[in-house]
């Protein structure tokens, strides 16, 4: 549009008349090197830590963060893990999920009782289930990827979410995460959203007061698969 | 574009420092944040370290703005994003007026943004018969009030628990007149159940930037209530508006911003919900806007670089130097009559309206220096303010009195031998005086002060004669 161009035009001969520089190859090869190698962050010494303490870390701080963390030793009791937290919390043994391969593959026989149903949240359900990409300790943030597997309202429209997040996705830091999101997207790209989910919803803007569950889901769970 | 209030910045202190409602509600929440941000350094070693890097990210990134932008925009359209420039606050709300007309929307839900606030979005809005709706429940209740931001991160800090519970009765009536609003968890579910329904109902869904990443061409919310993912996933088309200073280069430079802003902020290690947004729904995708539109914004900001205002473009708005400032803990954020309060707001509003209208912000300061100490990204926020004071003084535009004040004050500081044995004098006989208390309750010519607190005694000697003393090995 003509408009926009113009107002671009504006901006460009602004900003560099008020840094006192032009474009030249120069400065181009300085972004293009940092765009292209990002020098490395000054990554906190607490995600360095061995994965066993990486493991204890983030179940501290989702905890913290008013998440409930069930490990389970192996994928094969994820779902009955599920159904167990369902009963406990007198919620119905249902949950809406997308087409994530992994899900589908985990050993539902086990909780026969358990209903799935598949495609985007619509604001009627009442449990989400999502696989998350990727868990940073430093955190306590779990990382996921919007997408026909994991659709991005099932983490938001139901009053709880359910997250299964795998023990070789644990990460330290975020930028372990951005790792994992790069080696699946390629550098420079990204998922249509990718969400760092570190707890249930809250708001603190009555009063300053801590209230759970201002927009988005009531309470998170999250089943941690042991290797 | 409107000036607010500021001009009457001393009316508005005094009315705020007269308002016991205002008081009550201010009196924990501020400091409240800032035990937290406290805390949350405490446990980060590196957080010190951190400051400096982020601080150097964003130089880097405004010495090279030009280029971060034009990368940002040729990812962002790559991701299949429309990317709008807007070199004035008129020129944003002509884009997004368009994107609502040709979306053909009747409602608007919006996420947090304090640049909406700046740009006048939602009048301009509503003035096209749009219902635009605020989601963060603290904007919401400041929009069922007529009200405009207190904060930039608690918008409704000014009010308190009843005065909300009083809103929901006049303004929900469809609800049960007997129902029970005690707790703040009753107040929260019912606004999550009205908004709910306008979530759904959005055709149109706004909101702001915390970081747009250059690298990705991704724009990034942060939020707590997970309002603004819903406002932005559900609708069929959304809208990010966000200012030019928001760029950073790599996701590498953002993750370290996101170490110190909710630190810095509530004193959370994370916010709740971080949102990496690139583009629409792609294919296949089964939820997701089917359109994006990035309207970013000049507004005056391009005409800081280069001079000494440049560095308040590095602010990530966490709003810790309220949080920590004498003043606004005092007054609260309308007293300042603008969209940006509190310290942050008195550099940068004289930048945006004009020091004419802004003058009395960077002159309300005790230059403690607390801004400074807590700025995530180093921000020389008395510095500045002292900038803004010096550049009214050449204008000519400082008070009559204020200037012969300061005239005789620095004629009399530039002669020691007369200076020091005035000093002496003045502070034995205020010492000798406010002996008894070590503070005064009223104290004539000081009645500005001494109206809303005491004014503390000195102690019965001079630094200067200290000094001498303690270089001299004295013991105290």
């Amino acid at each position: 549009m003509s408009a926009g161009e113009g107002a671009w035009e504006t901006i460009l001969t602004k900003v560099r008349k008020g840094l006192g520089v032009y474009d030249s190859g120069q400065r181009r090869a300085v972004v293009a090197a940092r765009l292209g190698t990002p020098p490395p962050s000054l990554v906190p010494a607490r995600a360095k830590r061995p994965k066993d303490e990486l493991r204890g870390m983030l179940r501290t701080f989702l905890e913290g963060q008013s998440a409930k963390v069930v490990e389970v030793a192996s994928a094969a009791e994820a779902p009955a893990a599920i159904g167990r937290f369902l009963r406990s919390t007198n919620l119905p043994l249902r949950v809406r999920m997308g087409e994530d391969a992994y899900l589908a593959g985990l050993a539902w026989a086990s909780e026969p009782a358990l209903e799935r149903l598949q495609g985007p949240a619509d604001g009627e359900d009442s449990v989400g289930l999502s696989h998350a990409t990727a868990a940073v300790a430093e955190t306590g943030t779990l990382v996921l990827a919007s997408g026909p597997d994991n659709p991005v309202t099932l983490g938001f429209l139901p009053e709880t979410h359910i997250v299964v997040v795998e023990e070789k996705d644990l990460v330290g830091s975020y930028e372990g995460a951005w790792e994992k999101v790069r080696a699946s997207f390629g550098r420079g790209a990204m998922p249509r959203t990718v969400n760092f989910i570190s707890g249930p919803s809250r708001t603190a803007d009555i009063g300053g007061q801590l209230v759970m569950g201002a927009h988005g889901p009531r309470r998170l769970c999250v089943i941690l698969v042991r290797n | 574009m409107s000036v607010g209030t500021s001009p009457a910045f001393k009316d508005n202190a005094r009315a705020a420092l007269g308002d016991a409602q205002l008081q009550r509600a201010l009196s924990s929440v501020a400091p409240g944040l800032a035990a937290r941000r406290s805390t949350a350094r405490a446990a980060l070693p590196e957080f010190e370290a951190l400051r400096d890097v982020g601080r150097d990210i964003k130089d880097h990134t405004l010495a090279y703005l030009d280029l971060y932008l034009e990368a940002f925009a040729n990812k962002a359209r790559a991701a299949g994003s429309h990317v709008h420039f807007a070199a004035t606050a008129e020129d944003a709300r002509e884009i997004i007026r368009a994107i609502c007309r040709d979306a053909g929307a009747r409602v608007v839900t919006k996420g947090k943004s304090m640049v909406s606030e700046e740009i006048g979005l939602n009048a301009c809005l509503e003035a096209d018969g749009l219902e635009v709706v605020e989601t963060d429940l603290g904007e919401y209740l400041i929009q069922i009030r007529g009200e405009t931001p207190s904060h930039i991160i608690a918008p409704a800090i000014h009010l308190t628990q009843d005065q909300v519970e009083a809103d929901f009765r006049r303004l929900h009536t469809d609800l049960p007149k007997d129902r029970v609003l005690i707790e703040p968890t009753q107040l929260v579910s019912e606004a999550r159940e009205i908004l709910r329904g306008k979530f759904l109902a959005a055709d149109v869904g706004i909101t702001g930037a915390n970081f747009l990443i250059a690298e990705t061409g991704t724009s990034v919310i942060v939020t707590n209530e997970g309002n603004g993912d819903l406002t932005q996933s559900l609708p069929k088309v959304h809208i990010a508006l966000a200012s030019i200073e928001k760029l950073v280069p790599t996701l590498e430079d953002v993750s370290t911003l996101i170490r110190l802003l909710a630190r810095s902020a509530t004193g959370q290690e994370i916010s709740t919900y971080t949102t990496f947004s690139t583009g629409p729904r792609r294919p296949g995708d089964p939820d997701g806007p089917e359109a994006c539109h990035i309207v970013i914004l000049d507004n005056g900001r391009s005409e800081l670089l280069g001079t000494a205002l440049q560095e308040v473009l590095r602010c990530i708005r966490c709003g810790a130097c309220m949080n920590h400032c004498p003043v606004y803990t005092a007054i609260g954020g309308h007293a300042y009559g603008w969209v940006y309060p509190g310290p942050i707001g008195a550099v940068l509003t004289p930048a945006l309206i004009g020091m004419r209208s802004a003058g009395h912000l960077p002159n309300a300061s005790t230059f403690c220096g607390r801004c400074e100490q807590v700025c995530p990204m180093k921000i020389p926020l008395p510095g500045l303010m002292r900038h803004w004071r010096e550049e009214e003084f050449s204008a000519g535009d400082t008070p009559v009195l204020y200037r012969l004040g300061l005239k005789a004050w620095a004629a009399l500081a530039k002669r020691p031998r007369l200076y020091h044995p005035l000093a002496r004098l003045g502070i034995a006989v205020l010492a000798g005086l406010g002996r008894r208390r070590g503070a005064f309750r009223r104290l004539p010519l000081a009645e500005g002060w001494t109206r809303h607190r005491d004014l503390p005694a000195p102690q019965s000697r001079t630094f200067q004669a200290l000094w001498a003393d303690y270089k001299a090995g004295v013991p105290r």
